[in-house]
């Protein structure tokens, strides 16, 4: 029940000890608040997708179909804009993509009983298809007017940042409070903790894990909102890839690939670590080779301090 | 000539193998006895070279010893003839038909010419994969074999083919070592026997000089101790009817009895005679194939359950003590960890659980402190059915008392209780009637006031 601090707060200290790095030999740009803005813009995608992540990994299981998801939520939003002009119908037809894509993966992983691996990775090509079969194997393109293309923008803002950010950070505190003070959260861990435990416990095993794709799905399906709202288009070949960057932001943030453990604060941290690498790299002009491998040497870190943690407490 | 000396291996403070001395001559098949726990697998594994002793080396160099593992250790997707010469093979070039006709040639000489040795080996029936786990120690050519109860999974006709396989072995001037549960296969194959109670050897010698009750009396020959409270109880109505029970692979089979309130019904028998089995399926976790268990369900329809395997599915480890208490009772959306933790907090005073505070990881408790969690996740769930699986396995004497303590309190307080253990003084201690599981079947049920250990395990090895 105790949420482990020092896992969030190391996690914290070492996205602190990169941002100073970057703040020390880049005082003028990167400590002014149009940076801390722009870092979090970057991050929302990818840090809205984690969210969800986390709840999956959590559970036991992964989601590789993330970006292809993200991709159709953002094709199907555009077309429902295109149809009606309604942001509200785009807004609402982005997130039942999601639930729905969500739902499908938790009810094959529950029933083919053939590892959430090969299931998503299953799921992600076929729902990549049909995000092209929809938009007709070209972009979806959208006028951009009006508030649904505003989430992310870079002039409209409120409070500092844009609505996509706050919304990133309204449900990054709701989710990191339902694995804790909701039943739901509770099963989640307690599936990814002892499947069989959980079992004999008479916990509902197959519906908490298709609860935790669907919630997911959801995430996915607002990440392709705010993907369908920077661009103004339906891209059915965005976000290709990203389900290895969300993967990496939870990992990052302290979440065991086995189940049982993770964080959605600390996933925002792994989010916000893996902007700052890019953005820090890109003013310095460091090359973008050499970020990919200090961000792949962060998450081999990530998971050394992982595996260290548990056979410490092993031993123990 | 395989001599031991003083062997001693001690697990925390268990002393699972205890000073023992014995010979084995060549050319003899020479069989451990002893009950569960008694120390004969641990005695297997040191022989083998797969555990290290505390005090004294075996004398034995492990490269001579071919152990047969009581669960099979087959690559699967391998063939016949590539499982028998697993690790054997040297040099780079790999020839399949080579391979294929020498094992064919051993198989034959066995007695078994139906195994095809191109077959992948998970197409082949569990029996014949047994055959081929001891075809491979003649593959390997060493001269000390240990068989780790070879025949738990053979056939009657099978086993017969067996015994022919082991007289082969002798006659090879193999000194063999033979672990069964069952005397009449013991008396079937052996020439000498050993006879282990808690790690120490009680009896060795010639097989003829002892007679089946004389064995039974050196497994058993323990005394049952006061550790066992038991307050006067009245059954009531019949909690629990079992009709007709029969599961997946026939395990449970056709299983009838009755279970009452403020009853305790023991379940004996050995490893593999599916007490597990019938558990699990009367609580669900397995299919009933036919007959009913009375329609009882799980915990909404106050049924409990204890796992034999607390680290498998017995309780969650890396959890807090008060989240492994209420999982089975979680209800609605919302959940209070202050309220959580004050349950856990209550059940650690009432049941007795040594621990600094209720959110405290079940993993860093003793196995008899974790024990007691899964015995409060019961008791907070207000279970009118206890149903118990080994629940004192892996538990330290004192915790033992304690779990015993629980088990009468609860049965005083109107519960019916189901309790499998492969520990006879417990079952005679803390049950009213004693129900005896033999490959499958519920063979007897017996008054624990009136029956013996030895009538009991009498029925077991029958």
């Amino acid at each position: 029940m105790k949420k482990k601090p020092n896992q969030i707060i190391g996690v914290l200290i070492a996205w602190l000890l990169i941002y100073a790095f970057f703040a020390i030999n880049k005082p003028q740009t990167f400590l002014s608040i149009s940076n801390v803005e722009l870092l979090l813009r970057q991050s929302t995608m990818i840090g809205i997708g984690a969210v969800g992540m986390t709840y999956v990994i959590v559970a036991g299981g992964i989601d590789l179909s993330a970006g292809s998801v993200i991709a159709l939520s953002s094709v199907v939003g555009g077309l429902v804009f295109n149809r009606t002009q309604s942001p509200w119908a785009a807004v609402f037809a982005c997130a039942l993509t999601g639930v729905l894509c969500g739902t499908l993966n938790g009810v094959l992983t529950s029933k083919l009983k053939a590892g959430p691996f090969i299931v998503t990775l299953g799921s992600m090509l076929a729902i990549r298809g049909i995000a092209k079969g929809l938009a007709d194997e070209k972009t979806v393109s959208t006028g951009g007017e009006g508030w649904l293309f505003e989430f992310i923008s870079k002039t409209k803002s409120w409070f500092v940042f844009p609505i996509g950010t706050w919304m990133w950070i309204f449900f990054l505190g709701l989710m990191a409070w339902a694995m804790i003070y909701t039943n739901f959260g509770r099963n989640v861990v307690a599936v990814g903790s002892n499947e069989s435990a959980a079992k004999l416990c008479g916990i509902a095993v197959d519906r908490v894990k298709t609860g935790a794709y669907a919630v997911a799905g959801f995430f996915f399906g607002l990440a392709g909102l705010m993907s369908l709202s920077r661009t103004s288009l339906g891209d059915p070949t965005s976000a290709n890839g990203d389900e290895l960057r969300i993967i990496a932001a939870v990992v990052i943030g302290g979440a065991s690939l086995s189940g049982g453990e993770g964080s959605v604060i600390g996933a925002a941290i792994g989010a916000l670590i893996m902007a700052t690498i890019s953005m820090g790299g890109t003013q310095m002009g460091v090359a973008n080779w050499k970020q990919e491998i200090f961000t792949g040497i962060i998450i081999l870190a990530a998971v050394a301090i992982d595996r260290w943690r548990i056979s410490r407490r092993q031993t123990n | 000539m395989l001599r031991v000396e003083g062997l001693s291996k001690a697990f925390g403070t268990t002393r699972a193998v205890d000073q023992v001395s014995f010979e084995a001559k060549p050319g003899r098949v020479l069989a451990l006895i002893g009950e569960n726990g008694s120390g004969k697998s641990t005695l297997m594994r040191l022989l083998a070279g797969e555990t290290q002793p505390d005090s004294c080396q075996t004398g034995i160099n492990p490269q001579d010893v071919h152990l047969v593992h009581q669960e099979l250790l087959l690559c699967p997707h391998l063939t016949v003839a590539e499982n028998l010469y697993l690790g054997s093979s040297t040099g780079i070039k790999f020839s399949p038909r080579r391979l294929e006709a020498r094992a064919q040639a051993i198989l034959i000489d066995l007695g078994f010419p139906e195994v095809d040795v191109r077959q992948q080996t998970s197409d082949l029936p569990i029996s014949q994969r047994q055959v081929i786990e001891i075809a491979r120690a003649l593959t390997k050519n060493r001269p000390i074999i240990l068989l780790d109860e070879p025949t738990s999974s053979l056939t009657e006709a099978d086993k017969s083919k067996f015994y022919g396989l082991v007289r082969k072995l002798t006659a090879a001037d193999k000194t063999v070592i033979f672990i069964s549960h069952f005397l009449e296969e013991v008396r079937a194959v052996s020439d000498d026997c050993v006879i282990l109670r808690d790690g120490q050897v009680v009896a060795s010698g010639p097989l003829e000089d002892f007679s089946d009750q004389e064995i039974v009396r050196h497994m058993v020959g323990r005394e049952v101790t006061d550790l066992f409270p038991r307050s006067d109880r009245e059954p009531g109505e019949v909690v629990l009817k079992v009709e007709n029970l029969t599961g997946e692979a026939d395990k449970p089979k056709n299983v009838s009895f009755e279970l009452r309130a403020g009853e305790v019904l023991g379940l004996a028998g050995l490893n593999g005679a599916g007490k597990t089995e019938l558990l699990r399926t009367v609580f669900g976790l397995r299919r009933t194939v036919s007959g009913s268990n009375g329609g009882r369900g799980q915990w909404r329809d106050s049924v409990g359950f204890i796992s034999e395997d607390r680290k498998l599915d017995g309780i969650t480890l890396p959890l807090s003590i008060a989240e492994n208490t209420t999982m089975p009772t979680r209800r609605g959306l919302i959940n209070s960890p202050k309220k959580v933790s004050q349950t856990g907090s209550n059940w650690i005073d009432k049941v007795g659980i040594s621990a600094q505070s209720p959110d405290q990881p079940v993993g860093s408790l003793s196995g008899g402190n974790q024990q007691k969690v899964a015995f409060a996740r019961l008791l907070h769930s207000e279970c009118k059915l206890f149903i118990l699986d080994e629940p004192t396995r892996g538990v330290d004497v004192g915790s033992k008392a304690e779990i015993y303590r629980l088990i009468d309190e609860a049965a005083k307080n109107g519960a019916a209780v189901l309790l499998a253990s492969s520990y006879l003084p417990e079952l005679l201690g803390v049950c009213d009637r004693i129900g005896v599981m033999n490959r499958g079947r519920l063979v007897g049920i017996f008054d624990a006031k009136s029956t013996t250990s030895e009538e009991l395990v009498a029925e077991c090895v029958r």
